[in-house]
């Protein structure tokens, strides 16, 4: 048993890889994405301590629904790999019950302190937030040299992904970088399906009860026809996109 | 065999009234996909389409026409049309679509009321006749009241109780119509008067040789009715057309003669796709036929109305009358009953839009055929007009023919029928429990003087010692005054054409209901587990709570408050059964408000919970909007605690959601909206609306979050409960739901 500090439980997770799925948000995160709709999970002395027993039994009650549906256990957050023992721990626990387990992840890792963790995971749910370095650090606070590596590791270990990538008009939404990544995503090997999200503002109420500035004010999310543009490159190159 | 039954598979169901048999020897199980449905013909447009103009100015008139003479019976109107050269189906109410004839039977007060608030007035003759010489169910219900159960019904405590109109929720077997002929029928209603002859009358005979009468003057009436339009319906329908034609004719009897409180179809569409077979098969008839038979019956059915005062109306949110059909479901043999008219009816939803009538309902079975499983997933998604209900649950208890009453009650179909009788308030009686017996609203004595909680701090144990005592005393008024309503209605307003097409002998429950359940259970798990401190006024009654301290909520799969929850069901039950209920009916409950939880909450001060006087409660058995913090599945599983064996009359949840928070594309959101009703259906949930929010029902969400309880706004790794955004986060949500992808 390991105990780790989680935000909060969805049971109806329909958005984070397959079916239908137990998702659990963890607490803490290094990353600082504008974007992000989860600001209230990046400190990590925030959250509530639970011990990977609970979350696991808790989890088991939903099996009907992740049996029927080819659902499992989505770990998202936060950065659930800031806890890799807490994730290797419960995802151990959920292989050897035979439900299925997905990690959400920004791919900023140290590879040596997740190889377990990666195991014991059937998906993983990849953000790349910029394909360009400067436009990540600018964007995350963070280089995307990790993540771009994360990606080929994963890709070299025969391990499924779905890549995701968020379109934030003017900042990720750039023609030649979305070139970039299609070319980068074609390069990897399992990689299932791109998940192409349009930027929302549906957190920036959560900006203002936790007193952080906002600083895509004035904003708007992409139109319909942009996203399409740019799933079209994704096909090109044969990926599945949504 | 008989011309009219043709080509059908012999059996038992020939020599007596036996539909369930003739359906197992003669249906065709489909196991293939929608993609054999026809698109509404020219005709079924142009219909439809005057009946679309008509709704619109009924919408804008309240009534679109009111019959205040003629007292409403099976053949008091002449024939009446949309447009004869149109409709393949015919049948009217009264003699002009959508107005309202009067039933007075119920009570004449509700008549009356009824006319004058849509502005126009009851005919003094018929006034006159029902208040000097005709006395109404009304009339002999409010004779024989104690006051203590009119002080319960002026309080509150009990609501809803079918005392001034008519109980409906019994489904007349309309099928032994169009399968056997009412000559037939009647010809057997005779044998089983001629059999009820013996030694000494009691007065259980003496009331059944009566009823028997009344059946078979009733069938003749449905001959005669069907006559104005030109059919025969003595002998068995002798094709598709037909049986629907029959089948209807019998209904229509049914609501020409009462006005139910539900008034549901039973199980037809699968029988009526026995007699659309035989016909493809002969050659003469095609799909696109098929599918326009039932588009024109289907619109029929839309079509329903009945006259009822604009307080009833806004109890239950529009006008409904839960024309509900039951679809789909597993015979005992394992053989799904799935038919293409089960896929046939629910396509009308696209042939003739969405609509919440009539109330489609579906028999979920993990073992029904996955194309029709995918099926109704789709339509839920695009039209939200599907409930379901558990066949695996509901099956083992009444065979594989029974049909669902009004939402949730399930009964065999033309073996059994059901004493409807709305519900108590439990979350109303905690508060009675803690004041005494004593109104928190209007500080009368309602329940008996029970010795008040007199402490600060609330005391589980003490609490739930004065609660048992004050289920008791509930339990007791609610069976007394159940007993007075269905002796009356039996007496002044017997529903006769429905009764013809039952068995003589059949089951009868009596289907009480409880509402407030998620209140009362949250009320308790907070006085347990953090601390309640009562705010009494000048004469001491507690008016408010003051919660110090988080507790368990139901909704969230925590077995501790779960099993209050569990514990108030079984409990309440156990003091119904205690009863002596009329004509030994058995006892049943139900976990059912459909939408009159606003104005149950509105009739019911502020309780331990932390709830405010005045606030809705949670619709059925839903947990408190905004309570459930891990998501839907969570709380469905709150909710699948609830044992059915102990609410028997229905367990009802409902779910809402936006599409794209279903899943991230077409494919996505039938797979998970399957495998959301195959893992409750495993888990025991007994019934599930399923909502997925369009525009306008977000829109409605925003001024009623009441109504649409625990709807979750969903995007990769992001929930949000909508009803917690501000108005303008609302907004925006909406904008982006409907206007953009997510």
């Amino acid at each position: 048993m390991v105990m780790g500090k989680i935000h909060s439980i969805e049971t109806c997770g329909t958005v984070d890889g397959p079916g239908i799925r137990y998702v659990v948000f963890m607490q803490g995160c290094p990353l600082r994405c504008a974007y992000c709709h989860n600001p209230d999970t990046w400190d990590y002395s925030g959250g509530k301590e639970v011990s990977t027993d609970e979350i696991f039994n808790d989890a088991k009650r939903y099996i009907p629904y992740m049996k029927a549906s080819g659902g499992g256990v989505t770990l998202t957050g936060g950065e659930p790999t800031l806890q890799p023992e807490f994730c290797e721990d419960l995802f151990k626990k959920l292989k050897a019950s035979g439900i299925h387990t997905a990690l959400d992840t920004s791919g900023y890792v140290n590879i040596d302190k997740v190889k377990e963790l990666v195991k014991h995971t059937d998906l993983f749910l990849l953000d790349i937030k910029h394909i360009d370095d400067e436009g990540h650090k600018k964007l995350t606070g963070v280089s995307n040299k990790k993540t771009l590596g994360f990606a080929k590791y994963l890709s070299d270990e025969g391990k499924k992904m779905w890549i995701r990538h968020v379109i934030v008009p003017g900042i990720t939404d750039d023609m030649e970088e979305i070139k970039k990544l299609a070319d980068f995503v074609s390069s990897l090997k399992n990689v299932d399906r791109v998940e192409i999200l349009p930027y929302h503002k549906m957190g920036v109420y959560k900006y203002e009860a936790l007193g952080i500035p906002y600083s895509l004010k004035g904003i708007n999310p992409p139109d319909t026809s942009k996203i399409e543009e740019i799933k079209e490159e994704f096909r090109k190159r044969d990926i599945k996109v949504v | 065999m008989i011309h009219e039954w043709r080509g059908f598979q012999e059996g038992k169901w020939q020599k007596t009234i036996d539909v369930q048999d003739f359906i197992q020897k003669n249906y065709t199980l489909y196991e293939g996909d929608d993609s054999f449905l026809e698109g509404p013909t020219e005709k079924t447009i142009k219909l439809w389409n005057k009946v679309l103009e008509l709704m619109k100015e009924e919408l804008k008139k309240g009534v679109l026409d009111i019959d205040t003479k003629t007292v409403s019976s099976i053949t008091s109107h002449d024939a009446g049309y949309i447009d004869k050269d149109l409709e393949e189906i015919v049948g009217l109410q009264t003699d002009k679509p959508l107005k309202r004839a009067i039933m007075p039977y119920g009570g004449i007060r509700m008549v009356k009321k009824a006319c004058e608030a849509y502005g126009y007035k009851i005919d003094p003759k018929v006034e006159e006749i029902f208040t000097k010489y005709r006395k109404t169910h009304n009339d002999g219900v409010f004779d024989a009241y104690t006051p203590e159960i009119r002080a319960a019904r002026h309080a509150g405590i009990i609501t809803g109780l079918p005392d001034a109109y008519g109980r409906g929720r019994i489904i007349g077997d309309y099928r032994r119509v169009a399968l056997y002929g009412i000559d037939r029928l009647i010809e057997e209603k005779e044998k089983e008067k001629l059999e009820l002859d013996y030694d000494e009358f009691d007065e259980a005979t003496i009331r059944l040789r009566e009823e028997l009468t009344e059946q078979i003057k009733a069938l003749n009436e449905m001959k005669e009715m069907a006559l104005k339009y030109g059919y025969d319906i003595s002998k068995p329908a002798k094709n598709a057309k037909e049986a629907v034609q029959w089948t209807y004719f019998a209904f229509l009897a049914a609501i020409k003669e009462q006005n139910g409180a539900a008034m549901s179809l039973g199980r037809v569409s699968t029988f009526l796709d026995i007699y659309i077979e035989r016909d493809l098969k002969e050659g003469t008839l095609t799909e696109k036929q098929a599918q326009e038979l039932m588009d024109h019956f289907v619109m029929k059915l839309r079509m329903v109305r009945f006259l009822r005062t604009p307080d009833y109306n806004e109890l239950f949110s529009g006008d409904p009358v839960w024309v509900t059909e039951s679809i789909g479901g597993v015979g005992v043999d394992g053989r799904p009953l799935v038919t293409k008219n089960s896929f046939r009816i629910l396509n009308t939803l696209y042939n003739l839009g969405p609509a919440p009538e009539p109330n489609l309902t579906v028999l979920w079975s993990k073992n029904l055929p996955e194309n029709f499983k995918r099926f109704c997933a789709k339509v839920s998604i695009d039209t939200s007009s599907i409930q379901y209900e558990n066949d695996d649950l509901m099956r083992p208890i009444y065979n594989d023919d029974y049909s669902i009453a009004c939402c949730v009650s399930a009964m065999k179909t033309g073996e059994q029928m059901q004493f409807f009788g709305a519900r108590a308030n439990l979350a109303k009686a905690l508060l009675y429990a803690i004041n005494g017996g004593v109104d928190e609203r209007y500080k009368t004595q309602v329940a008996p003087k029970f010795n008040p909680i007199t402490s600060e701090y609330l005391d589980y144990d003490e609490v739930m010692a004065a609660y048992d005592n004050m289920l008791e005393w509930l339990a007791k008024v609610y069976v007394k005054a159940m007993n007075i309503i269905h002796y009356m209605h039996d007496k002044y307003a017997y529903e006769r054409s429905l009764m013809a097409l039952h068995d003589r002998d059949i089951i009868r429950t009596m289907a009480f209901g409880i509402a407030g359940l998620s209140v009362a259970a949250d009320s308790l798990s907070a006085i347990k587990y953090a601390k309640v401190k009562a705010i009494r006024d000048e004469n001491g009654i507690a008016v408010d709570y003051e919660v110090e301290g988080d507790f368990p909520k139901f909704g969230n799969d925590d077995d501790r408050v779960d099993s209050i929850a569990v514990d108030i069901v079984e409990r309440f039950m156990n003091k119904l059964k205690k009863h002596k209920t009329y004509r030994n009916s058995i006892p049943t409950l139900s976990v059912l408000t459909i939408t009159s939880n606003v104005v149950y909450g509105k009739k019911t001060g502020a309780t331990p919970d932390g709830r405010k006087a005045g606030e809705p409660f949670a619709p059925g058995a839903n947990p408190m909007h905004g309570r459930d913090t891990k998501g839907a599945i969570a709380s469905m599983n709150s909710v699948s605690k609830i044992p059915y064996d102990s609410s028997l009359d229905g367990i009802s949840y409902t779910f809402t959601i936006v599409p794209n928070a279903l899943g991230k594309d077409a494919e996505d959101k039938i797979n998970n909206l399957v495998g959301l009703l195959d893992g409750y259906a495993f888990n025991a949930g007994h019934h599930i609306n399923i909502n997925v929010l369009n525009r306008d029902m977000l829109l409605d969400a925003m001024e009623h979050p009441e109504k649409y309880p625990q709807l979750t706004i969903r995007v990769s790794g992001y929930a949000v409960n909508f009803n917690k955004l501000t108005r303008e986060q609302q907004l925006e949500v909406i904008s982006r739901t409907f206007h953009e992808s997510m």
